[in-house]
Protein backbone atom coordinates (compact mmCIF):
# COMPACT_ATOMS: atom_id res chain seq x y z
CA UNK A 1 0.00 0.00 0.00
CA UNK A 2 1.36 3.58 -0.92
CA UNK A 3 -0.45 6.99 -0.22
CA UNK A 4 0.84 10.49 -0.37
CA UNK A 5 1.50 12.35 3.06
CA UNK A 6 -1.91 14.95 3.13
CA UNK A 7 -1.41 18.54 1.76
CA UNK A 8 -0.77 20.97 4.39
CA UNK A 9 -3.10 23.90 5.50
CA UNK A 10 -2.93 27.04 7.50
CA UNK A 11 -3.91 27.15 10.83
CA UNK A 12 -5.46 30.55 10.16
CA UNK A 13 -6.65 33.01 12.60
CA UNK A 14 -9.16 31.04 14.99
CA UNK A 15 -6.65 28.21 15.91
CA UNK A 16 -7.18 29.49 19.34
CA UNK A 17 -10.37 27.53 19.34
CA UNK A 18 -8.49 24.54 18.81
CA UNK A 19 -4.78 24.50 20.16
CA UNK A 20 -5.53 26.75 23.58
CA UNK A 21 -6.33 23.63 25.42
CA UNK A 22 -2.54 22.50 25.18
CA UNK A 23 -0.69 25.74 25.78
CA UNK A 24 1.94 24.42 27.81
CA UNK A 25 4.68 27.34 28.28
CA UNK A 26 6.11 25.91 31.59
CA UNK A 27 7.96 22.34 30.67
CA UNK A 28 9.38 22.17 34.37
CA UNK A 29 7.92 20.71 36.97
CA UNK A 30 8.99 18.96 40.63
CA UNK A 31 11.34 16.16 40.19
CA UNK A 32 12.07 17.42 36.78
CA UNK A 33 16.09 18.00 36.94
CA UNK A 34 18.52 20.26 34.79
CA UNK A 35 19.20 23.96 34.51
CA UNK A 36 15.88 26.21 34.62
CA UNK A 37 15.98 29.01 31.59
CA UNK A 38 12.84 31.49 30.53
CA UNK A 39 13.55 31.72 26.77
CA UNK A 40 11.46 34.82 25.62
CA UNK A 41 10.98 36.62 22.10
CA UNK A 42 9.01 38.19 19.35
CA UNK A 43 7.57 37.26 16.10
CA UNK A 44 7.83 39.68 13.46
CA UNK A 45 6.95 39.77 9.72
CA UNK A 46 8.33 40.72 6.43
CA UNK A 47 7.44 44.61 7.35
CA UNK A 48 9.07 44.54 10.71
CA UNK A 49 5.64 43.91 12.17
CA UNK A 50 4.81 42.05 14.87
CA UNK A 51 2.66 38.62 14.62
CA UNK A 52 0.09 38.74 16.90
CA UNK A 53 -1.28 35.34 15.66
CA UNK A 54 1.09 32.58 15.41
CA UNK A 55 2.02 29.58 17.76
CA UNK A 56 5.44 28.07 18.41
CA UNK A 57 5.69 24.81 19.18
CA UNK A 58 8.71 23.08 20.84
CA UNK A 59 10.06 19.60 21.31
CA UNK A 60 13.16 18.91 23.47
CA UNK A 61 15.73 16.28 25.12
CA UNK A 62 16.20 16.11 28.99
CA UNK A 63 18.97 17.60 30.45
CA UNK A 64 20.34 13.77 30.15
CA UNK A 65 19.80 13.91 26.09
CA UNK A 66 17.28 11.56 26.34
CA UNK A 67 14.02 12.52 24.22
CA UNK A 68 10.53 11.19 25.93
CA UNK A 69 9.57 8.96 23.42
CA UNK A 70 10.04 4.89 22.42
CA UNK A 71 12.47 5.69 19.75
CA UNK A 72 15.42 6.91 22.30
CA UNK A 73 16.94 3.84 23.24
CA UNK A 74 18.78 5.64 25.83
CA UNK A 75 15.38 6.66 27.90
CA UNK A 76 14.88 3.13 29.16
CA UNK A 77 18.27 2.93 30.09
CA UNK A 78 17.39 6.09 32.02
CA UNK A 79 14.93 4.11 33.99
CA UNK A 80 15.92 1.13 34.07
CA UNK A 81 19.47 2.15 34.93
CA UNK A 82 19.13 5.34 37.65
CA UNK A 83 19.25 4.79 41.25
CA UNK A 84 15.88 2.95 42.50
CA UNK A 85 14.98 5.50 44.47
CA UNK A 86 14.55 7.98 41.51
CA UNK A 87 12.41 5.16 39.73
CA UNK A 88 10.31 5.24 42.39
CA UNK A 89 9.98 8.66 42.64
CA UNK A 90 8.82 8.35 38.97
CA UNK A 91 6.11 6.13 39.39
CA UNK A 92 5.00 7.28 42.47
CA UNK A 93 3.80 10.26 40.49
CA UNK A 94 2.94 8.97 37.66
CA UNK A 95 5.09 10.45 34.86
CA UNK A 96 4.50 14.21 36.15
CA UNK A 97 7.95 13.73 37.27
CA UNK A 98 9.03 12.52 33.53
CA UNK A 99 10.16 15.78 31.03
CA UNK A 100 7.39 15.37 28.45
CA UNK A 101 9.58 17.47 26.57
CA UNK A 102 6.85 19.48 24.73
CA UNK A 103 5.77 23.31 24.52
CA UNK A 104 2.96 24.83 22.74
CA UNK A 105 2.79 29.13 23.10
CA UNK A 106 0.48 31.20 21.13
CA UNK A 107 1.71 34.74 20.47
CA UNK A 108 0.07 38.19 22.24
CA UNK A 109 -0.70 41.25 20.52
CA UNK A 110 2.75 42.52 20.43
CA UNK A 111 3.72 39.63 18.68
CA UNK A 112 6.02 38.49 22.47
CA UNK A 113 6.19 34.69 23.13
CA UNK A 114 7.83 32.94 26.77
CA UNK A 115 8.30 29.53 27.51
CA UNK A 116 9.86 28.27 30.70
CA UNK A 117 12.17 25.10 30.39
CA UNK A 118 15.05 23.52 31.12
CA UNK A 119 18.28 22.95 29.08
CA UNK A 120 18.39 20.24 27.34
CA UNK A 121 21.29 18.08 26.94
CA UNK A 122 22.83 16.65 23.55
CA UNK A 123 21.59 14.22 21.48
CA UNK A 124 23.36 11.93 19.10
CA UNK A 125 23.30 13.08 15.09
CA UNK A 126 23.10 10.48 12.05
CA UNK A 127 26.96 10.82 11.72
CA UNK A 128 27.63 9.47 15.32
CA UNK A 129 28.24 13.05 16.59
CA UNK A 130 27.19 14.87 19.12
CA UNK A 131 24.38 17.40 18.36
CA UNK A 132 24.66 20.98 20.86
CA UNK A 133 21.87 21.07 22.85
CA UNK A 134 18.98 22.35 20.90
CA UNK A 135 15.22 23.01 20.67
CA UNK A 136 13.37 22.13 17.84
CA UNK A 137 10.30 24.47 16.46
CA UNK A 138 7.64 24.28 14.69
CA UNK A 139 6.20 27.76 13.75
CA UNK A 140 2.33 28.25 12.72
CA UNK A 141 0.45 31.71 11.95
CA UNK A 142 -1.88 32.73 9.25
CA UNK A 143 -0.31 32.70 5.92
CA UNK A 144 1.62 30.08 6.21
CA UNK A 145 0.20 27.22 4.61
CA UNK A 146 2.62 24.95 6.18
CA UNK A 147 4.46 25.29 9.34
CA UNK A 148 8.28 26.58 9.45
CA UNK A 149 10.60 24.44 11.36
CA UNK A 150 13.72 25.91 12.85
CA UNK A 151 16.30 25.51 16.04
CA UNK A 152 16.82 27.23 19.07
CA UNK A 153 20.61 26.58 20.22
CA UNK A 154 22.26 28.38 23.66
CA UNK A 155 24.52 30.92 23.30
CA UNK A 156 28.23 30.54 24.82
CA UNK A 157 28.09 26.45 23.88
CA UNK A 158 31.26 25.25 22.79
CA UNK A 159 29.28 22.01 20.47
CA UNK A 160 27.78 24.93 18.58
CA UNK A 161 31.10 24.80 16.33
CA UNK A 162 31.06 21.55 15.47
CA UNK A 163 27.17 20.98 15.53
CA UNK A 164 25.30 18.82 12.70
CA UNK A 165 22.49 21.31 11.41
CA UNK A 166 24.33 24.62 12.20
CA UNK A 167 27.09 23.50 10.03
CA UNK A 168 24.68 23.06 7.20
CA UNK A 169 23.65 27.03 7.73
CA UNK A 170 26.06 29.86 6.23
CA UNK A 171 27.97 31.03 8.97
CA UNK A 172 26.56 34.96 8.39
CA UNK A 173 22.98 33.62 9.33
CA UNK A 174 23.87 31.04 12.05
CA UNK A 175 23.30 33.75 14.79
CA UNK A 176 19.56 33.51 13.87
CA UNK A 177 19.33 30.25 15.42
CA UNK A 178 21.36 31.26 18.70
CA UNK A 179 19.80 32.50 21.35
CA UNK A 180 20.33 36.05 23.45
CA UNK A 181 21.51 35.75 27.36
CA UNK A 182 19.61 38.20 28.33
CA UNK A 183 20.54 37.18 31.95
CA UNK A 184 22.01 33.81 33.72
CA UNK A 185 18.52 31.96 33.02
CA UNK A 186 16.96 34.58 30.55
CA UNK A 187 17.46 34.17 26.98
CA UNK A 188 16.16 35.72 24.15
CA UNK A 189 15.03 34.45 20.41
CA UNK A 190 12.99 36.08 18.15
CA UNK A 191 11.37 34.78 14.51
CA UNK A 192 11.50 36.75 11.45
CA UNK A 193 10.03 35.41 9.05
CA UNK A 194 11.35 37.79 6.11
CA UNK A 195 14.18 40.07 5.51
CA UNK A 196 17.72 40.62 6.37
CA UNK A 197 17.90 39.18 9.46
CA UNK A 198 15.35 36.38 8.39
CA UNK A 199 15.44 33.05 11.11
CA UNK A 200 16.67 30.61 9.73
CA UNK A 201 14.05 27.65 8.34
CA UNK A 202 14.58 24.44 7.90
CA UNK A 203 12.76 21.70 5.10
CA UNK A 204 12.08 19.22 7.68
CA UNK B 1 26.69 7.38 25.13
CA UNK B 2 26.74 7.42 21.49
CA UNK B 3 23.63 5.33 20.07
CA UNK B 4 23.84 2.64 17.27
CA UNK B 5 23.86 4.58 13.87
CA UNK B 6 23.04 1.20 11.89
CA UNK B 7 19.37 1.21 12.29
CA UNK B 8 18.43 5.13 12.10
CA UNK B 9 16.27 6.08 9.39
CA UNK B 10 14.59 9.66 8.83
CA UNK B 11 11.00 10.34 7.15
CA UNK B 12 9.89 10.68 3.48
CA UNK B 13 10.40 14.21 2.01
CA UNK B 14 6.94 15.00 0.49
CA UNK B 15 6.25 14.64 -3.42
CA UNK B 16 6.60 17.38 -5.62
CA UNK B 17 3.52 19.77 -5.80
CA UNK B 18 1.68 18.10 -3.06
CA UNK B 19 2.23 20.40 -0.14
CA UNK B 20 2.10 24.10 -0.85
CA UNK B 21 4.76 26.63 -1.12
CA UNK B 22 5.03 29.13 1.65
CA UNK B 23 4.60 31.85 -0.70
CA UNK B 24 1.27 31.81 -2.59
CA UNK B 25 0.84 35.22 -3.85
CA UNK B 26 -3.26 34.22 -4.14
CA UNK B 27 -3.49 33.70 -0.30
CA UNK B 28 -2.16 37.37 0.87
CA UNK B 29 -1.28 36.84 3.84
CA UNK B 30 1.17 34.36 2.91
CA UNK B 31 2.90 37.44 0.46
CA UNK B 32 4.63 38.96 3.75
CA UNK B 33 5.05 35.69 5.93
CA UNK B 34 6.57 33.64 3.54
CA UNK B 35 10.54 33.16 4.10
CA UNK B 36 12.47 35.05 0.85
CA UNK B 37 15.08 32.68 1.74
CA UNK B 38 15.27 28.71 0.68
CA UNK B 39 14.78 26.71 3.49
CA UNK B 40 17.88 24.25 4.53
CA UNK B 41 17.42 20.68 4.06
CA UNK B 42 17.96 18.67 7.39
CA UNK B 43 18.82 15.56 7.23
CA UNK B 44 16.92 13.93 9.88
CA UNK B 45 17.93 13.50 13.52
CA UNK B 46 17.38 11.86 16.36
CA UNK B 47 14.94 14.93 17.31
CA UNK B 48 13.30 14.94 14.19
CA UNK B 49 12.44 11.20 14.76
CA UNK B 50 10.96 11.43 17.92
CA UNK B 51 8.39 13.67 18.91
CA UNK B 52 5.52 14.44 21.77
CA UNK B 53 3.05 12.28 22.51
CA UNK B 54 -0.19 12.35 25.10
CA UNK B 55 -1.04 10.05 27.71
CA UNK B 56 -5.36 9.37 27.89
CA UNK B 57 -5.02 10.98 31.19
CA UNK B 58 -4.99 14.32 29.71
CA UNK B 59 -7.41 14.00 27.02
CA UNK B 60 -11.41 14.85 28.17
CA UNK B 61 -13.27 12.04 26.85
CA UNK B 62 -16.30 14.31 26.17
CA UNK B 63 -14.40 16.23 23.77
CA UNK B 64 -14.74 14.44 20.63
CA UNK B 65 -18.65 15.43 20.39
CA UNK B 66 -18.81 18.82 19.74
CA UNK B 67 -22.49 18.88 20.18
CA UNK B 68 -22.53 17.94 23.71
CA UNK B 69 -20.52 20.90 25.49
CA UNK B 70 -22.84 22.83 26.58
CA UNK B 71 -26.38 22.55 28.00
CA UNK B 72 -28.06 22.74 25.00
CA UNK B 73 -27.89 21.37 21.25
CA UNK B 74 -26.24 23.56 18.93
CA UNK B 75 -28.30 24.62 15.55
CA UNK B 76 -27.16 22.82 12.05
CA UNK B 77 -26.96 19.73 10.48
CA UNK B 78 -25.38 16.93 13.08
CA UNK B 79 -22.93 14.88 11.23
CA UNK B 80 -20.47 12.33 11.98
CA UNK B 81 -16.30 12.46 10.94
CA UNK B 82 -14.63 9.72 11.00
CA UNK B 83 -11.43 8.55 9.48
CA UNK B 84 -8.21 6.69 10.48
CA UNK B 85 -4.66 8.52 10.67
CA UNK B 86 -1.65 6.47 8.33
CA UNK B 87 1.28 6.98 7.52
CA UNK B 88 2.26 6.81 3.55
CA UNK B 89 2.97 2.98 4.06
CA UNK B 90 -0.74 2.10 5.69
CA UNK B 91 0.75 1.93 9.05
CA UNK B 92 -1.75 3.74 11.23
CA UNK B 93 -0.59 6.26 13.45
CA UNK B 94 -1.54 4.89 17.41
CA UNK B 95 -2.49 6.64 20.34
CA UNK B 96 -1.93 10.01 18.25
CA UNK B 97 -3.43 13.36 19.78
CA UNK B 98 -6.11 15.28 17.01
CA UNK B 99 -7.46 18.56 17.77
CA UNK B 100 -10.12 20.13 15.34
CA UNK B 101 -11.68 23.47 15.50
CA UNK B 102 -14.24 25.06 13.03
CA UNK B 103 -16.95 27.46 12.33
CA UNK B 104 -20.46 27.10 13.87
CA UNK B 105 -23.80 26.62 11.21
CA UNK B 106 -23.83 30.40 10.96
CA UNK B 107 -19.88 30.49 9.54
CA UNK B 108 -19.20 32.22 12.95
CA UNK B 109 -16.28 31.06 14.79
CA UNK B 110 -16.16 31.52 18.88
CA UNK B 111 -13.15 34.54 18.58
CA UNK B 112 -12.68 37.96 19.75
CA UNK B 113 -10.98 38.50 16.45
CA UNK B 114 -14.16 37.25 14.09
CA UNK B 115 -16.15 39.83 13.06
CA UNK B 116 -18.55 38.50 10.60
CA UNK B 117 -22.28 39.37 11.71
CA UNK B 118 -23.58 36.06 11.61
CA UNK B 119 -24.89 34.68 14.83
CA UNK B 120 -22.57 32.98 17.50
CA UNK B 121 -24.29 29.92 18.94
CA UNK B 122 -24.80 29.63 22.99
CA UNK B 123 -24.61 25.42 22.76
CA UNK B 124 -21.08 25.66 20.14
CA UNK B 125 -17.53 26.12 21.33
CA UNK B 126 -15.81 24.54 17.86
CA UNK B 127 -13.52 22.66 19.46
CA UNK B 128 -12.78 19.22 19.85
CA UNK B 129 -10.23 16.86 20.65
CA UNK B 130 -9.60 12.92 20.60
CA UNK B 131 -6.77 10.24 20.22
CA UNK B 132 -6.81 7.49 17.39
CA UNK B 133 -7.09 4.05 18.90
CA UNK B 134 -4.82 1.36 18.28
CA UNK B 135 -5.59 1.17 14.94
CA UNK B 136 -5.31 4.90 13.90
CA UNK B 137 -9.43 5.61 13.86
CA UNK B 138 -10.54 8.28 15.05
CA UNK B 139 -14.48 10.03 15.52
CA UNK B 140 -15.80 13.36 16.13
CA UNK B 141 -19.72 14.05 16.45
CA UNK B 142 -20.12 17.97 14.74
CA UNK B 143 -22.39 20.24 13.24
CA UNK B 144 -21.31 20.37 9.54
CA UNK B 145 -19.82 23.97 9.70
CA UNK B 146 -21.18 27.02 7.27
CA UNK B 147 -19.11 29.30 4.81
CA UNK B 148 -18.09 32.55 5.55
CA UNK B 149 -16.36 35.50 4.03
CA UNK B 150 -13.15 37.02 4.10
CA UNK B 151 -11.13 39.71 2.51
CA UNK B 152 -8.08 38.24 1.16
CA UNK B 153 -10.14 39.66 -2.70
CA UNK B 154 -13.50 40.90 -3.48
CA UNK B 155 -16.33 38.68 -2.46
CA UNK B 156 -14.05 36.15 -1.22
CA UNK B 157 -15.82 33.22 0.78
CA UNK B 158 -14.07 29.85 2.73
CA UNK B 159 -15.88 26.96 1.96
CA UNK B 160 -16.56 25.17 4.85
CA UNK B 161 -13.65 23.62 6.49
CA UNK B 162 -12.86 21.67 9.67
CA UNK B 163 -9.04 22.58 10.81
CA UNK B 164 -7.39 19.02 12.08
CA UNK B 165 -4.35 18.95 13.89
CA UNK B 166 -2.36 15.88 14.25
CA UNK B 167 0.92 15.00 15.88
CA UNK B 168 1.75 11.16 14.35
CA UNK B 169 5.10 9.62 15.54
CA UNK B 170 7.44 12.36 15.17
CA UNK B 171 8.52 16.13 15.03
CA UNK B 172 8.81 15.03 11.66
CA UNK B 173 5.28 14.29 10.93
CA UNK B 174 3.62 17.16 12.33
CA UNK B 175 0.54 18.34 10.59
CA UNK B 176 -2.65 21.03 10.33
CA UNK B 177 -4.34 20.57 7.86
CA UNK B 178 -8.26 21.36 7.16
CA UNK B 179 -11.19 19.27 6.12
CA UNK B 180 -13.52 20.11 3.26
CA UNK B 181 -16.87 18.68 1.91
CA UNK B 182 -18.06 17.22 -0.99
CA UNK B 183 -19.56 18.86 -3.85
CA UNK B 184 -19.01 22.57 -1.85
CA UNK B 185 -19.33 25.05 -4.82
CA UNK B 186 -16.35 27.36 -3.18
CA UNK B 187 -13.40 25.19 -3.70
CA UNK B 188 -12.81 26.33 -7.29
CA UNK B 189 -12.45 29.78 -5.76
CA UNK B 190 -10.43 29.31 -2.56
CA UNK B 191 -6.59 29.94 -2.42
CA UNK B 192 -6.17 28.04 0.25
CA UNK B 193 -7.84 24.81 -0.88
CA UNK B 194 -6.13 25.58 -4.38
CA UNK B 195 -2.64 25.68 -2.75
CA UNK B 196 -1.31 22.45 -4.62
CA UNK B 197 0.12 22.23 -8.06
CA UNK B 198 -1.17 18.40 -7.84
CA UNK B 199 -4.90 17.98 -8.45
CA UNK B 200 -5.56 14.80 -6.53
CA UNK B 201 -3.96 16.07 -3.95
CA UNK B 202 -6.25 18.96 -3.32
CA UNK B 203 -9.31 16.35 -3.91
CA UNK B 204 -7.59 14.39 -1.12
CA UNK B 205 -8.67 17.38 1.22
CA UNK B 206 -12.34 16.52 0.45
CA UNK B 207 -14.09 14.49 2.94
CA UNK B 208 -16.46 11.28 1.34
CA UNK B 209 -20.11 11.25 2.32
CA UNK B 210 -19.97 7.77 4.30
CA UNK B 211 -23.54 5.89 4.22
CA UNK B 212 -21.42 3.66 6.49
CA UNK B 213 -21.08 6.07 9.27
CA UNK B 214 -24.57 7.59 9.01
CA UNK B 215 -26.61 7.24 11.69
CA UNK B 216 -30.44 6.40 10.56
CA UNK B 217 -32.34 9.78 11.76
CA UNK B 218 -29.72 11.03 13.46
CA UNK B 219 -26.74 12.36 11.93
CA UNK B 220 -24.87 12.38 8.50
CA UNK B 221 -21.50 10.24 8.21
CA UNK B 222 -18.43 11.89 6.58
CA UNK B 223 -14.90 9.76 6.16
CA UNK B 224 -11.88 12.04 6.14
CA UNK B 225 -8.86 9.80 6.28
CA UNK B 226 -5.11 11.79 7.77
CA UNK B 227 -2.27 10.72 5.84
CA UNK B 228 1.31 11.61 7.45
CA UNK B 229 4.63 11.02 6.12
CA UNK B 230 6.48 7.60 5.98
CA UNK B 231 9.35 6.30 7.23
CA UNK B 232 12.55 6.00 4.82
CA UNK B 233 13.41 3.29 3.48
CA UNK B 234 17.15 3.49 3.22
CA UNK B 235 19.10 4.10 6.41
CA UNK B 236 21.25 7.05 6.80
CA UNK B 237 24.77 6.48 5.33
CA UNK B 238 27.77 8.44 7.00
Amino acid sequence: MSFQATTSQTVGPYFQIGLARFYIDDLTGPGISGERVEIEGRFFDGDGQPVPDGVIEIWQADAQGKYAHQENSQELESIQNNDPQKKEFAQAHEGRGVFRGFGRVPTQADGSFRFKTIKPGRVPAPDGTLQAPHIAVSVFTRGLLRRLVTRIYFPDEPGNAEDFALKLVEEGRRHTLIAKKLSDSRLEWNVVLQGTDETVFFDC
Amino acid sequence: MMQSMGNFRGYRRADPGTQPNHLHPAYVSSVKRAPSKALINLPHTLSEVTGPSFDSSVIDVKASDLTRQQQGEPLGERIIVSGRVLDEDGRPAAHTLIEVWQANAAGRYRHNVDQHNAPLDPNFEGSGHTLTDERGNFKFITIRPGAYPWRNHYNAWRPAHIHFSVFGPAFATRLITQMYFPGDALLPFDPIFNCTADEKARDRLISAFDWESTLCEQALGYRFDIILSGRDSTHWEK
